[in-house]
């Protein structure tokens, strides 16, 4: 597979199972935690698929999500996003934003797999 | 020579006349072309009733025994029409505006629409008339009587005569007044009738008084000679009694029944007054030019002891004239019968509206609801009021003997119905006059006229026995009916009239001075009084003519244009008819009506339609229900402002309520998202790497461990987490039971620093300034503690020194002690200032450990303890200062 993964996400826990999933299965992973410089980030890595933390420090998901899908560049790239917040208003909002796939802390781990593997060959 | 059949049978052809003008007037009428017949002329020959039989026959008599005496008679009423005519023209307004239907109706009216005074005055009014009515029938009888005894004797008796011509009068009155029942009073049909037969008595009396002058005397120079020689020549004033008798009659051609009923009730239009106040007098004139000059010849040809109320008859009958004795006797019936209708229609719609039906009504136990029953029940009334007051006068003159001279017999009825006048003219003149003060006058009045006038009249033991005219009443001398209070020697007229007069003005006048009006009186007493302030010049147009544009004008300004033309093109339409104005019909009233009700309320909407169809009269009751809806409407708006002032008073604070509750829904979903967010953080972090040891078989024994500690640490920061919120809630809510101890400041210090360097083990130095200070304190100490602990574990956690430190000192600070929390880390960005104490903030939480509510829950704890907990940027560092109370501060000297 090979296919590059940015991680944004605050929580260095989190960080370290959902990296030590991904690299199991071959996949290429780059993490960020300060939601401020995310969009920077995805520009320059211009990774495959991105899984974003909803609670970000400086800036929130949604907020990095909007602003990367009124990019034509990004308005199709998979985002796999993850809240502990558990509103129903959040997946809403996120839905609207264009959320590729929307997931609720805490996640099994064969459900994150899953849907990582599902929006890389959707976008394909 | 004319006999008394043919004598009849003129009188059934001139009765016939009569009916057929009447009739064809009220068709005319009924077909709205009869303006002519409320022409000024008609109206002033209509108060020509004034003039009855004792005017044509008794004014002669009057004249041949007491000389001019008689002028005070025509005197009178000239005098009110030239003089009083302000007056008149006032109570012509005042019946108009009240629609009074009669005396006893006026004065009802003013005085609070008393029923008891309606009910009082109409009685008074039947019998003071009676007497009245019996001269008519006396001097038809007896005009009939000189017929029969010239030409066949004995033909008829007088008795039956009278029967007789009493009979023919109520047939006659009913036919007349009661054909139909007119809502407003007013005979178009009797009017015109009175006004033919006002002309008929004059032409006849100056035709008998022509042929006198130039017939007999041979020219005015011979006549004025006759009269010189005669004893009228010889005639001397009284003065007392010229005086009584003008004001007497005045006050009787102002308070009669019937000249109420001519002047007022059918009278069309104010201004017809102006002419009748010179038309009238000049009419009374002309009927007393020759009466001097037939008394005269009369006393001179006809043989000694003829009756002098009748020469206007004998005269011409002695000269062989029959025709014109005819014509006299036309004059003189003409005289008679136009009083008769006049007065029993008066007096009929007195007894039916005031006494009949109100006793009909309150049988009634639902009231009237069909307009037709009413309306045979009023006929009925009437027709049975006639038949009754006819007979009462049959009764009378049957009682008296019929032989007193007419005027004597027309003055008791005179004084009578002048009792009336104090409350009449009181009532529109002074506004302090009240019901009991009226009530009390008309009484006392009237018995003393029963007293003094009408039962003497009947002549001594008929009623009153010789004894109490010369001894008074149970032999009290100044009880007698012609010598009243021992004061002897006056007129009996004069007497009867001065004493039932004053007596009746002081009572009234007295009674109203001691009682107090009711509301309902005193807005009629302001309504009279000021009648020409209030009213406009009342409407002279005819009503069917004029109403449907008028409705339309009123429905509008109340409905609005729009509703009012569609309500009123609609009903045109139902009945056929092009355009938008419909016949006034009954329906449509109603509907109308219904309509207006329903914006103006029903009793001012029943009062308007009624106004302007002019079918019944607005009531005082109308007047008072239309006042009290305004009142109501007035209230219930005012009602509605302060409902309205509170329902948005209730918005307002709505609006703040739902503001709070939206700022704290808002910082609840916060709350719950953050509570949400730290709690299931950890969770994720326990499922994904228990799920990773699950799940993974070949994972290094570091790995494994390193996985299970981070599960064991995530575990941890949950309980904490748990206990910190659980020890939040109780704190907030106000749970918490504070443990008071004794102990010492220095103590809880160090207690504090030990157990947070034991919970972790950190590189942080522990400055514990005058540690060696005895401060004894009195607080929960536990919970004083645990707000150190706080505060030294987050100075491990985030002080960002190479060499991190805190200094804790305790200082004296006005009247408490501060503990200073002074680290040398980087200084709390000043935006994140603010926020330091409030939930789940967290700066730059490294490990993610905290869950933001330490500095919270010191906030808390502090403010529990009835001190305070700040934050201080120093030059060198951060500073936390706990802030004691007083009472520690006190128990530190």
């Amino acid at each position: 597979m090979g296919k590059h993964v940015l991680l944004v996400e605050d929580e260095i826990n989190i960080i370290e199972a959902i990296q030590f999933l991904l690299s199991r299965e071959g996949w290429k992973v780059d993490t960020h935690s300060d939601g401020a410089t995310a969009v920077e980030t995805v520009r320059t890595m211009k990774p495959d698929l991105v899984v974003l933390d909803y609670m970000l420090p400086g800036k929130n998901g949604i907020d990095i999500l909007t602003e990367l899908r009124a990019d034509p560049e990004f308005a199709r790239l998979p985002i796999l996003m993850l809240t502990a917040r558990g509103q129903g208003r959040d997946r809403e909002l996120a839905e609207r934003a264009g959320v590729s796939r929307f997931m609720s802390k805490p996640f099994s781990n064969t459900e994150v797999m899953t849907a990582v593997r599902d929006l890389v060959q959707l976008a394909q | 020579m004319i006999s008394v059949n043919q004598l009849l049978g003129v009188s059934l052809v001139y009765v016939a006349f009569l009916f057929a003008i009447a009739f064809f007037a009220e068709r005319a009428s009924m077909r709205g072309k009869g303006s002519w017949l409320r022409s000024p002329t008609v109206y002033t020959l209509s108060l020509s009733i004034y003039c009855t039989a004792w005017t044509f026959y008794g004014a002669v008599g009057y004249a041949a025994r007491s000389g001019m005496e008689f002028v005070t008679i025509y005197l009178g009423p000239s005098l009110v029409m030239i003089g009083w005519w302000w007056v008149l023209r006032k109570l012509v307004r005042i019946g108009r505006a009240q629609r009074a239907t009669s005396v006893a109706d006026l004065i009802s009216a003013r005085y609070g629409k008393s029923n008891l005074l309606a009910i009082v005055v109409t009685v008074m009014a039947v019998i003071g008339v009676t007497p009245y009515i019996a001269l008519q029938l006396q001097s038809v009888t007896l005009s009939l009587s000189i017929f029969s005894e010239t030409g066949q004797p004995d033909s008829l008796s007088q008795q039956t005569a009278a029967f007789w011509v009493a009979g023919g009068l109520v047939v006659f009155t009913v036919l007349f007044g009661t054909r139909n029942l007119n809502a407003n009073e007013r005979h178009d049909g009797v009017v015109i009738a009175i006004a033919v037969e006002a002309v008929v008595k004059l032409v006849a009396l100056l035709a008998v008084g022509i042929f006198v002058v130039w017939g007999i005397a041979g020219g005015i120079g011979p006549m004025m000679e006759r009269i010189d020689n005669s004893s009228i020549g010889e005639w001397s004033m009284d003065r007392s009694r010229w005086a009584a008798l003008t004001m007497l009659s005045a006050a009787a051609f102002l308070a009669l029944p019937r000249m109420f009923q001519v002047m007022v009730v059918e009278n069309e239009d104010e201004r017809h007054l102006q002419i009748a106040s010179w038309a009238f007098p000049l009419y009374l004139m002309l009927m007393s030019l020759f009466v001097v000059p037939i008394a005269v010849v009369g006393l001179d040809i006809l043989p000694a002891g003829s009756n002098p109320d009748l020469f206007v008859l004998t005269v011409p009958l002695a000269e062989g004239q029959g025709g014109l004795a005819t014509l006299s006797f036309l004059g003189g019936f003409s005289s008679a019968t136009s009083m008769v209708i006049v007065a029993t229609l008066a007096l009929s719609t007195m007894v039916s509206n005031h006494v009949v039906m109100p006793v009909w009504l309150s049988r009634q136990a639902e009231g009237a609801q069909v307009s037709g029953d009413v309306r045979n029940v009023v006929i009925l009334a009437r027709r049975a009021s006639i038949l009754m007051i006819i007979f009462f006068g049959y009764i009378y003159y049957r009682l008296s003997g019929g032989g007193a001279a007419l005027a004597a017999i027309g003055l008791i009825s005179f004084v009578g119905v002048a009792q009336f006048l104090p409350a009449m003219l009181g009532g529109i003149f002074w506004r302090g006059a009240t019901r009991w003060g009226a009530l009390a006058g008309l009484l006392v009045g009237f018995a003393v006229w029963v007293f003094c006038s009408l039962l003497p009249s009947f002549g001594p033991d008929a009623i009153l026995s010789t004894a109490v005219f010369e001894q008074g009443i149970g032999g009290l001398r100044w009880l007698r009916p012609q010598a009243l209070f021992g004061i002897e020697g006056i007129d009996p007229t004069v007497h009867a009239m001065v004493w039932s007069l004053s007596l009746n003005v002081a009572v009234f006048v007295g009674v109203s001075l001691v009682t107090f009006p009711t509301p309902l009186e005193r807005l009629q007493g302001a309504q009279f009084v000021n009648v020409f302030d209030h009213s406009t010049q009342a409407r002279g147009w005819d009503a069917a003519l004029a109403t449907s544009e008028d409705l339309m004008i009123m429905a509008q300004r109340i409905l609005g244009p729009a509703d009012a033309l569609s309500l009123f093109r609609a009903e045109a339409q139902r009945q056929g008819l092009t355009g938008h104005l419909p016949e006034p019909t009954q329906g449509f009233l109603q509907t109308l009506e219904r309509e207006l009700a329903g914006s103006v309320g029903s009793a001012t909407a029943h009062a308007m339609i009624s106004q302007l169809v002019g079918g019944t009269s607005v009531s005082v009751e109308d007047l008072m229900a239309v006042a009290d809806e305004s009142a109501q409407i007035l209230e219930y708006s005012n009602r509605l402002e302060a409902k309205s002032a509170e329902l948005s008073r209730t918005a307002r604070q709505l609006r703040e309520a739902n503001q709070k509750l939206t700022a704290l829904s808002v910082q609840k979903d916060a709350f719950l998202g953050q509570i949400s967010h730290e709690l299931r953080t950890p969770m994720t972090s326990i499922r994904s790497f228990s799920e990773i040891l699950r799940d993974t078989d070949k994972l290094d024994q570091a790995d494994k461990t390193k996985y299970a500690s981070i599960i064991h640490g995530e575990t941890i920061r949950l309980t904490r987490l748990l206990d910190d919120l659980l020890d939040l809630s109780v704190l907030e809510n106000g749970q918490v039971s504070l443990n008071l101890e004794q102990g010492n400041l220095n103590d809880v210090i160090a207690q504090a620093v030990l157990s947070a360097g034991g919970a972790r083990s950190t590189q942080l130095r522990i400055n514990h300034v005058r540690s060696d200070l005895d401060v004894p304190l009195s607080t929960d100490l536990d919970r004083l503690r645990q707000v150190f602990i706080n505060l030294i574990t987050n100075a491990q956690k985030y002080c960002n020194a190479p060499e991190p430190s805190l200094t804790v000192d305790i200082l004296q600070h006005g009247g408490g002690l501060q503990v200073v929390f002074h680290d040398n880390g980087t200084l709390i960005p000043p935006e994140a200032r603010a926020l330091i104490f409030e939930k789940f903030s967290r700066i730059n939480d490294k490990d993610g450990s905290g869950a933001g509510l330490g500095l919270a829950i010191c906030r808390e704890i502090m403010a529990r303890l009835g001190g305070d907990i700040t934050y201080e940027p120093r030059a060198d560092g951060n500073a936390f200062i706990v802030h004691l109370p007083g009472q520690a501060a006190l128990a530190a000297q």
